[in-house]
């Protein structure tokens, strides 16, 4: 098949992979722009994650709750919110610096769900999780019937998901709310809002879809756990926020841009693209997206007009 | 100064009749430590490690006659270098390092313990040429194993199109690929290899992504090393295709998609070093698993093989005891 491929078809192909590659990053950066929107820098999402991703998976398990996986992704969700919680308590009620509270979250989630993962389960273990969902009639166009609706359900609820959080943000009163207190919480309180409130409430849904995006990893797309297994794909949905300007739109444009430079260079590396007939060093292929990602924060940071003003900076009510 | 020299002479007196009497090692059980990159039961590259171990300590007559320490997940080179100066420290007897990426650390510390036995994998470097005595090297020539499940995949592949999920382009992986690319070439010059590399070992999501990928390109054979390759497995068999394994028995958890799996055994490396270190040499010796020593093993899951495959995958390994089949480690890129 491979010999009969054309440029055509590596690319639809790759255009169906990048969606759910992007999935994850998709659902745990909306959940960040809520939380920096408001103010609060959250850098746990990573320890988040691998809490929701060992819960949804030992809820799912046979060796686990044996729940079913809607159980499985809510059980996710509520563990979410609680290390959620926990970042809200930390950084907006007892202020701490938000970086490096950020870091101890991310270190919490790594070793409580690496702790967990030992005491409960000890070894690999796989799932029937979250399945494929062939949209009725849309999944047999030519074409976009493959790349767009032959997707895991997951992935169909986190590009929805972009137009609501662009919706919430912007037309609802609790919208409102969550800009007037990450751009100017002293004047967000004079007019009677409850800037730890919304804050906190920011926090927590950012933990339950950090919990979604590591649910999506090991109940949906990849239905399997291992210690650690979300690598660093909590820092880099945190990059995709600043990267995409606080807008979802743009963080999901970061986050297809992010996933097809990384399924193109596995398509790069199967089809030993050469550069004048030499091979491309691996290594080099896999850090593309990587530099792709850094180089895109660092000409972005003309247009990042809309960074909220109090963004890490705690808020204490009768302050100067 | 002169007392302080006579001190330390009388302790190194002390320390040599302790040594020779046989009273260090009488006094209870062996020691073995071991530090490995990710979780003893990842179904691969530590697991193999750890497997040995324990089988190692029921021959000898359980934990009164040989002690079993681990510190896993110890992905971050700087960890593992503390949990190896640790145990040296806590006067372990045997103290391996299972992982490629610590043989810089080893070297390092290695010579502050010279009473401490250490063991380095996969390598091939005892730092004899640095003057350094007290470390064991240990590696599996995996592309031995490579050869013939490469041979079996070629014969069982309808699509001509087969994946490769490696980690880092190096060490046994590389072997291992290497050993397969040139058992598909001998059974099926037809078929094409597609190989990608995560970058990583233990990156479980990569790994699905990849094998993914190569599914989309229309292959229905994977293979792969490291504790990463769950992630492929559960793809190739969602995607109803086979699995050829490495390193560990991957037919344990995917009976019906691991179609046999290359397994390391180091139960005969860990007792040689024993007992090397029981007569007094404490490393020095660089160790390789074979298919002709045994150290190479295949374990089949459940899926129904034809017999010509079969048949061809005997004949290779012969071939490979017999010296008739020479599997290069390296291949012209």
């Amino acid at each position: 098949m491979i010999g009969e491929m054309t440029l055509f078809d590596v690319l639809a192909a790759a255009a169906a992979l990048t969606l759910a590659m992007a999935t994850p990053y998709l659902y745990a950066a909306l959940g960040e722009v809520f939380a920096q929107r408001s103010g609060v820098l959250n850098l746990g999402v990573e320890g988040i994650m691998l809490m929701g991703a060992f819960s949804a998976i030992y809820a799912v398990s046979d060796k686990g709750l044996n729940a079913g996986p809607v159980a499985g992704l809510l059980i996710a969700v509520g563990v979410g919110a609680l290390m959620g919680l926990l970042a809200a308590v930390i950084n907006v009620t007892f202020q701490a610096q938000q970086g490096i509270s950020g870091i101890g979250i991310t270190l919490l989630g790594l070793g409580m769900s690496t702790v967990l993962f030992k005491a409960l389960v000890g070894g690999v273990i796989t799932v029937q999780g979250i399945g494929q969902v062939y949209v009725p009639l849309l999944s047999d166009l030519p074409v976009v019937g493959p790349i767009f609706f032959r997707q895991n359900a997951l992935v169909y609820g986190a590009f929805i998901l972009v137009p609501i959080s662009v919706w919430v943000l912007n037309r609802t009163g609790w919208g409102l709310k969550v800009r007037a207190v990450g751009q100017n919480p002293k004047a967000a309180d004079a007019m009677g809002v409850n800037v730890a409130r919304v804050r906190y409430q920011t926090v927590i849904l950012g933990g339950m879809l950090a919990g979604v995006a590591g649910a999506s990893l090991s109940i949906a797309l990849t239905p399997v756990f291992q210690e650690n297994m979300t690598e660093g794909r909590g820092f880099i949905a945190v990059a995709l926020v600043y990267f995409g300007a606080w807008s979802p739109w743009r963080v999901m444009l970061g986050a297809l841009l992010f996933s097809a430079a990384n399924n193109l260079q596995i398509w790069a590396q199967i089809l030993d693209v050469r550069v004048a007939g030499a091979p491309i060093p691996p290594n080099l292929l896999i850090m593309v997206p990587y530099v792709l990602t850094i180089l895109v924060l660092v000409f972005a940071r003309q247009r990042q007009r809309i960074e909220p003003a109090a963004l890490t900076k705690p808020f204490e009510r009768g302050e100067n | 100064m002169k007392a302080r020299f006579v001190s330390i002479a009388l302790l190194a007196a002390l320390l040599a009749l302790l040594a020779f009497g046989g009273l260090v090692s009488a006094q209870g059980p062996v020691r073995v430590a071991v530090v490995m990159p990710s979780s003893p039961t990842d179904l691969a590259w530590s697991q193999s490690i750890y497997s040995a171990l324990v089988a190692v300590q029921a021959k000898m007559g359980g934990e009164s006659a040989m002690e079993i320490a681990v510190s896993d997940n110890m992905f971050r080179v700087n960890e593992a270098e503390q949990a190896l100066r640790d145990y040296a420290d806590d006067g372990y007897d045997l103290v391996i390092a299972h992982g490629t990426q610590y043989g810089t650390s080893l070297f390092d510390l290695a010579p502050d313990y010279p009473e401490t036995s250490f063991a380095w994998g996969t390598a091939t470097d005892t730092g004899a040429d640095r003057g350094i005595t007290n470390v064991f090297a240990y590696e599996a020539s995996a592309e031995q194993g490579g050869y013939v499940n490469g041979v079996m995949a070629g014969l069982m592949t309808t699509s001509n199109v087969i994946g490769v999920v490696g980690p880092v382009p190096a060490g046994d992986a590389l072997l291992y690929i290497n050993g397969f690319r040139q058992g598909v070439a001998a059974s099926n010059p037809n078929a094409s290899v597609l190989i990608a590399y995560t970058g990583s070992f233990g990156d479980t999501t990569a790994a699905a992504e990849t094998a993914k990928t190569q599914i989309a390109a229309g292959a229905d054979v994977l293979t792969g090393s490291a504790q990463q390759v769950v992630g492929a497995i559960e793809a190739i068999q969602a995607a109803g295709g086979y699995w050829f394994g490495t390193q560990s028995d991957q037919s344990v958890q995917w009976p019906s998609t691991v179609v046999v799996s290359q397994v390391f055994n180091w139960v005969p490396v860990i007792e040689d070093m024993l007992a090397q270190r029981a007569n007094g040499v404490l490393g020095g010796i660089a160790y390789n698993l074979t298919l002709a020593n045994g150290g190479l093993t295949f374990k089949f899951g459940s899926v129904g093989i034809a017999p010509q495959v079969l048949v061809a995958a005997g004949n290779a390994t012969e071939a490979i005891l017999s010296g008739e089949i020479v599997v290069a480690r390296e291949l012209p890129e």
